[in-house]
């Protein structure tokens, strides 16, 4: 994990003292609120239904157990004891007052963490694959590159206050955990077809919201020494030329979109080619530094297979279940990857208690080297279990209703606040995610239907990522009562789609009933059980659905 | 007192904004700044003068196109029409780092205490204040922060790259 400099430390309280000044002249009112708004967004407080909320950034989905204990603290100090992990693997208070925020980021500054650039019209937390530095199928450790692109875009002075906000994204692995397509810029790390060299295919213009799109790959390899020069270059080029006549067409999409792929590509390229050798290009000194704060932990040496595992594996019908939903294999031979979900019939998708939190750390502590990831489907990971401690990590997971086997199953459901919270919201999402979750939430059922995804937004703005679910669910508001709009075909993978409306939304009450259908459809339709929905949906089409739903 | 600061010192503002040059006669004395357009098409005349020049960008023009009259300019005035418009961030940068000017790059319009450091580490070395903030007040913003990561106006190299 990156270990802050004395610099780091430095920045952070200085930006927690700039900060508390930025409240105390609001608290005097010598800002007012709109000047005030730009301030504190920038620091992730935002203004929501009930109270503001505090975005904490968690850089690419790290945490070190001691960080989450102080998430705890804070829970549990701050706000109402529970914290919300985001679709940007980033933490959610819902109740902190103003004037403790200084204090919350007091406490944070501690632990190396903070609220910088959350929110507002700047580079947000870049956000990475949740299994970076563990994973399999992994080309190359992408948390590197990330730091490089954290430290790059915290104050930068000359995109600090763009046409609107802007997010980044780098996968290191084939397959896609971090969403690429659907970011403003994605960054895949990919081998070079000429020489042992990586570097990275860019996607530009990719984004969900009002008008979802996915990312137009704008150069299929750039090599890694240009990664920031070449991001340089693609920010200026939105600063200079991203509407910002219209909120709505303000995102680099539209952009790219309007301005059309190639001119784009050529404006980036030509600004480009005058920075490239710039302050920024990456040397190899540059690289082997802050490589070094993402080394391999120590692994023991372990055997790949253990009695006790594997006879309770046999015995236990219930933690074979959970092996065989929530654990990956790990790049280290005798480890494992242990996924925690936090989708339950009990709590908000994402919500975790300060107990929990605690219990997390000290589990990381004791099974994980300390460590845990955030993902993008509001999850957490243990990156590095033994798997001889599979059944006894697995005993206090269950204790703490964190053991739900259903990861990348039908009741993984991503979902937005929504109504509950959000000043933005249109309909309430956390009710129907937890009615969706009590209707499925049958084992076989699950597993007889494999991988799927459903996701949920309350409003248009799509932070529950609806487009890109294999089943997506929008609320909307149509004269004063909440309907939901049914999507079919999308994904947030290698294979990323957006997906289409199936036709008329359906009330609150009848929502579940139509996912109900639309599953049924393709429990009766697939050709083998290895074909998942997706494929299913990609072969037939929407007719079928359109044809159980409304025929 | 004027509401504005120069190289981080409260100061008075010795340029006067002109507009509607008829012709050569009517050309008036002392510091003076014009509009772009005014510029491109008078340069000749405007140069004439014995007082000092300036050149007023709006936010959408390219500072390339000003690149070779540079050096016969004191003063690029840019504009933040609102705080959230940061597109005279990458102009000043582009005018300093790109085209080497070293003259007074003004920050005009919604120039708030809050954005003083950003102004600055892109190149502006001249803040016209907005009326309702305090000059000498805002002279700290400029060291609320002193840790700096990325390259800009004020420094070449990243702070992983800069001499520990």
């Amino acid at each position: 994990m990156y270990k802050y400099s004395e610099q780091d430390h430095q920045l952070l309280l200085e930006r927690v003292s700039q900060f508390r000044g930025q409240v105390d002249r609001r608290l005097k009112g010598e800002l007012s609120e709109e000047e005030f708004k730009h301030q504190r967004l920038r620091n992730g407080l935002y203004l929501q239904l009930h109270a503001y909320m505090l975005r904490v950034a968690i850089p690419y989905g790290l945490l070190s157990s001691e960080q989450m204990r102080t998430l705890a603290h804070i829970a549990r100090k701050y706000d109402k004891g529970y914290g919300h992990f985001s679709t940007r693997q980033n933490i959610q208070y819902n109740w902190p007052k103003l004037e403790d925020v200084p204090d919350i980021l007091d406490d944070l500054a501690k632990v190396e963490m903070h609220a910088i650039q959350t929110s507002g019209n700047c580079i947000r937390n870049t956000t990475s694959d949740p299994l970076a530095g563990v994973a399999r199928d992994e080309i190359e450790d992408p948390r590197p590159y990330c730091e490089l692109i954290r430290q790059w875009s915290t104050f930068h002075p000359e995109f600090n206050f763009l046409p609107r906000k802007f997010k980044i994204a780098v996968s290191g692995a084939t397959h896609d955990r971090a969403a690429v397509a659907v970011h403003d810029i994605g960054l895949r790390l990919v081998k070079s077809e000429t020489s042992e060299e990586t570097g990275f295919e860019v996607y530009v213009g990719g984004g969900l919201g009002r008008t979802p799109m996915l990312g137009k790959i704008i150069r299929k390899y750039l090599p890694k020494q240009d990664m920031l020069t070449y991001l340089e270059a693609i920010l200026r080029v939105y600063n200079m030329l991203g509407r910002r006549d219209n909120i709505y067409k303000a995102r680099i999409k539209i952009l790219v979109h309007e301005t059309g792929e190639e001119r784009f590509r050529e404006l980036v390229e030509t600004e480009w080619e005058k920075i490239k050798a710039g302050g920024l290009f990456l040397r190899d000194e540059d690289f082997n530094w802050v490589k070094g704060f993402f080394n391999d932990p120590v692994y023991e040496s372990l055997p790949d297979s253990d009695a006790d595992f594997e006879n309770l594996m046999l015995s236990n019908a219930e933690f074979a279940r959970w092996v065989d939903k929530n654990i990956e294999l790990h790049k280290q031979s005798g480890y494992r990857i242990v996924y925690l979900s936090l989708k339950t019939a009990h709590q908000p998708p994402g919500d975790v208690t300060a107990d929990q939190m605690d219990a997390i750390a000290d589990l990381a502590d004791k099974y994980s080297l300390g460590h845990i990831r955030t993902t993008h489907r509001q999850n957490l990971v243990l990156s590095d279990v033994p798997l001889k401690d599979l059944p006894a990590l697995w005993e206090e997971l269950k204790a703490l209703d964190l053991a739900t086997p259903n990861y990348n199953h039908v009741t993984d459901i991503i979902s937005c606040p929504g109504l509950d919270y959000c000043a933005l919201a249109t309909a309430r999402s956390i009710p129907i995610s937890q009615a969706i979750t009590a209707r499925f939430d049958d084992y076989d059922f699950i597993n007889d239907l494999g991988d799927v995804s459903i996701n949920i937004s309350g409003c248009i703005n799509a932070c529950g990522h609806h487009h890109v679910a294999n089943i997506g669910i929008l609320g909307v508001n149509k004269k004063g009562t909440e309907v939901y709009q049914l999507t079919l075909g999308g994904s947030a993978r290698e294979d990323a789609a957006i997906g289409k409306i199936i036709g008329p939304a359906f009330e609150a009450d009848e929502i579940v009933d139509a996912v109900g259908k639309v599953l049924a459809v393709y429990l009766e339709s697939r050709e083998e059980p290895e074909e998942t929905f997706l494929m299913t949906y990609r072969r037939l089409g929407q007719a079928p659905f359109k044809e159980r739903l409304y025929g | 007192m004027d509401n504005y600061i120069k190289d981080r010192k409260v100061d008075s503002d010795e340029w006067m904004p002109f507009t509607g040059l008829e012709d050569g006669d009517s050309l008036p004395t002392g510091d003076i700044y014009v509009p772009l357009e005014e510029w491109l098409n008078a340069r000749e005349t405007l140069l004439t003068r014995n007082g000092r020049l300036g050149v007023a960008l709006r936010n959408t023009d390219d500072p390339e196109i000003i690149k070779d009259d540079l050096e016969r300019l004191d003063l690029v005035v840019l504009e933040f029409p609102k705080m959230a418009d940061g597109r005279a961030f990458t102009q000043a940068r582009l005018l300093r780092e790109r085209y080497g000017y070293k003259g007074e790059i003004r920050a005009t319009g919604d120039v708030l205490y809050d954005q003083l450091f950003y102004m600055q580490r892109c190149g502006v070395n001249g803040f016209e204040l907005r009326d309702d903030q305090n000059a000498s007040h805002s002279l700290k913003a400029f060291d609320e922060m002193t840790v700096t990561y990325q390259p800009a106006s004020d420094e070449e190299l990243p702070l992983w790259r800069r001499p520990k």
